[in-house]
């Protein structure tokens, strides 16, 4: 595989806090287009490796760089080419839907035409017409949930990174948050999401799992149902989840 | 429009739309500059007395009566015995019991000498020793009073006249709302400054939007500033309501020396949001700030020479007066508002308030970090 065909390369990136190693030396690359699937349970180091790729905290070694710019040196050039969707809600609930499309768009050097063209797309693509001058607080979680995800994708990212976005959404909404994961795919933007839906990592190109720091399989979800002789992702996860030794 | 315009647009919009914040920099001016300066009042007044007079003579008759007619005084017992007086400050009914003795009119006239006595209650010691003090004066009048009805054609006046006569120079009046509304409207500043600072920007740490903003390409001085600006704004905004109820309700005004004021308040939130700057670094939770800000604020005021002059602190708390950015505006405030200083005079403080300014933002930025 060329370099300019991988979107995230990692070597042996590792997080420690003190004596404890969050991230323990993991390897693996993204191809651009791709829809990566990080998963694991809770505490198992998740987050610290997003949070070490996304320029929010310094590995204390390996090598990484992401979007061809490296982790140590370019952060800053990272983050001009990276979308992020965290875990906590992270638009302002007490600004309006297009004050938030504007601060959000702004920040990432739309200007006028482009934030205007942007902010009417992604407003039309999620049918927000009539709320556009609705405060974010009063939305359902369904909608702030994808408004958020758009927001994150509007100045048309190389990546970007989801942090367990679908949780305490329900069934119907999750099924129409992955389908605009796949249109923003479509569109060239490589997703690297992390989620403990199984279920969701069926739908990833391949996926890590890891444990306690480490990755324990990397693959396709087929691939991996294959070589754990079974027939669901669920059963993959549970037998190499219940080698962990930490949690929470 | 750039990046800071951007976040600034996006931060007044957010203090519009937030009602404590409005009320806030709106009623807490008003309730404080309306009501403090009427109730903080240094001067004691009321004091409550309690009187055993055993002699029951004219003289002591007249004595009792100067101490009703002041108005320092307010008669709350007239006792018996000096036991039963003391049961009243012990019950915090009287601060002060003046005994007058049996046969004192008699030993007055005849040996020309008398003793009363004068005990104070000092658990508020101010209040006890002014109390004191007011009595002698008392005492002392009565004390001349007599002497000169006694004395009808004396060749020399055998009473040491000197009298001496005091001029209340900058506040004439010697009004205690006069020096205290200035340091007051410094005090307001302060904690407006701080608080709303450090809050805001804790808050957006709770909610998680700091870390959106922090993987963004915005950078550290575009969002610092970006906090500073609306606060420093709210700050100057507080001034100037402070200094219009100043005007109409207490009759302060600073006359042509208004820019000074303005200059150097300027300059000292500066210091004063780099304050709540370095707070909201090391808070996680807008308790945290909001308990941090509490102590330095309670301290920084206590410590300010609004209440107490700093002159006659202990020589360490002096030099921790001095190193409190509090001391200086209220320092300044007087001077312009009481004693309408140049430029020249404020000049000084203007310079280590800036210094401190200059520093305390360096610090705050060096420690606010991207990444952790």
């Amino acid at each position: 595989m060329k370099p300019s065909e991988q979107s995230i390369v990692t070597k042996n990136l590792t997080k420690k806090y003190g004596t404890f190693t969050a991230v323990d030396a993991i390897s693996f690359d993204v191809r651009k287009g791709e829809i990566f699937g990080f998963l694991g349970a809770n505490g198992a180091g998740k987050t610290t490796a997003m949070r070490m790729l996304t320029g929010l905290s310094k590995p204390s070694s390996g090598e990484a760089t992401v979007a061809g710019f490296d982790v140590y040196r370019d952060a800053e050039n990272i983050k001009k080419h990276i979308g992020y969707m965290s875990q906590k809600f992270s638009l302002y609930q007490d600004l309006k839907v297009k004050e938030n499309i504007a601060f959000y768009g702004g920040i990432y050097g739309l200007r006028r035409e482009a934030l205007q063209a942007a902010s009417d797309q992604l407003i039309h693509r999620l049918g927000l017409q009539g709320e556009v001058k609705t405060m974010v607080k009063d939305l359902p979680l369904g909608w702030k949930q994808k408004l958020a995800f758009s927001i994150s994708i509007i100045h048309q990212p190389s990546i970007v990174f989801l942090d367990e976005p679908t949780g305490g959404v329900d069934p119907v909404t999750r099924r129409q948050f992955w389908n605009m994961i796949y249109e923003a795919a479509d569109r060239g933007i490589t997703i690297f999401v992390t989620t403990h839906y199984m279920d969701e990592a069926e739908y990833c190109n391949r996926v890590a799992i890891m444990v306690d720091g480490k990755i324990e399989a990397l693959g396709q979800p087929s691939e991996l149902k294959v070589r754990f002789e079974t027939d669901t992702m669920d059963d993959v996860f549970y037998q190499l989840a219940r080698k962990a030794k930490r949690g929470d | 429009m750039s990046n800071l315009s951007i976040i600034l647009k996006k931060e007044f919009i957010q203090i519009s739309r937030d009602p404590a914040i409005l009320r806030l920099i709106f009623l807490m001016p008003i309730i404080q500059l309306l009501i403090l300066p009427f109730a903080a009042d240094y001067e004691i007044k009321n004091i409550n007395i309690a009187i055993v007079d055993q002699d029951h003579s004219d003289y002591s008759r007249e004595l009792i009566g100067k101490f009703q007619h002041s108005n320092y005084f307010r008669l709350t017992g007239y006792e018996t015995s000096y036991k039963n007086a003391l049961k009243l400050i012990e019950a915090d009914k009287a601060d002060i019991i003046v005994e007058i003795p049996n046969n004192f009119e008699k030993t007055l006239v005849r040996e020309d000498e008398a003793t009363i006595s004068l005990v104070a209650n000092a658990v508020n010691g101010t209040k006890g020793n002014l109390g004191a003090f007011y009595a002698q004066r008392i005492v002392q009048e009565f004390n001349s009073k007599i002497r000169s009805e006694w004395i009808q054609f004396p060749r020399v006046n055998p009473i040491p006249l000197i009298n001496v006569e005091y001029i209340n120079r900058y506040n004439k009046r010697s009004d205690y709302q006069t020096f205290m509304v200035p340091g007051i409207l410094a005090v307001l500043i302060t904690m407006i400054g701080s608080f709303l600072t450090a809050l805001n920007i804790v808050k957006e740490k709770e909610i998680g939007t700091i870390e959106q903003l922090n993987v963004s390409p915005i950078k550290k001085w575009e969002f610092i500033l970006g906090k500073l600006i609306p606060f420093w704004v709210l700050g100057m905004i507080i001034l100037t309501i402070g200094l219009v109820i100043s005007y109409i309700v207490h009759g302060i005004t600073p006359g042509s020396n208004l820019w000074i004021l303005y200059v150097f308040t300027a300059f000292y939130l500066l210091a004063i949001l780099g304050i709540g700057l370095l707070i909201s670094n090391f808070s996680q939770t807008q308790q945290q700030a909001m308990m941090v800000s509490f102590f330095f604020t309670l301290i920084f005021i206590l410590m300010s020479g609004l209440y107490t002059p700093v002159e006659s602190m202990p020589f360490w708390a002096q030099k921790v007066a001095w190193m409190n950015p509090v001391t200086y505006l209220v320092d300044v405030m007087r001077m312009v508002l009481l004693k309408g200083a140049q430029f020249a005079d404020v000049l000084g403080h203007l310079k280590i308030i800036t210094l401190a300014g200059v520093a305390l933002n360096v610090l705050a930025i060096w420690s606010y970090s991207k990444r952790n």
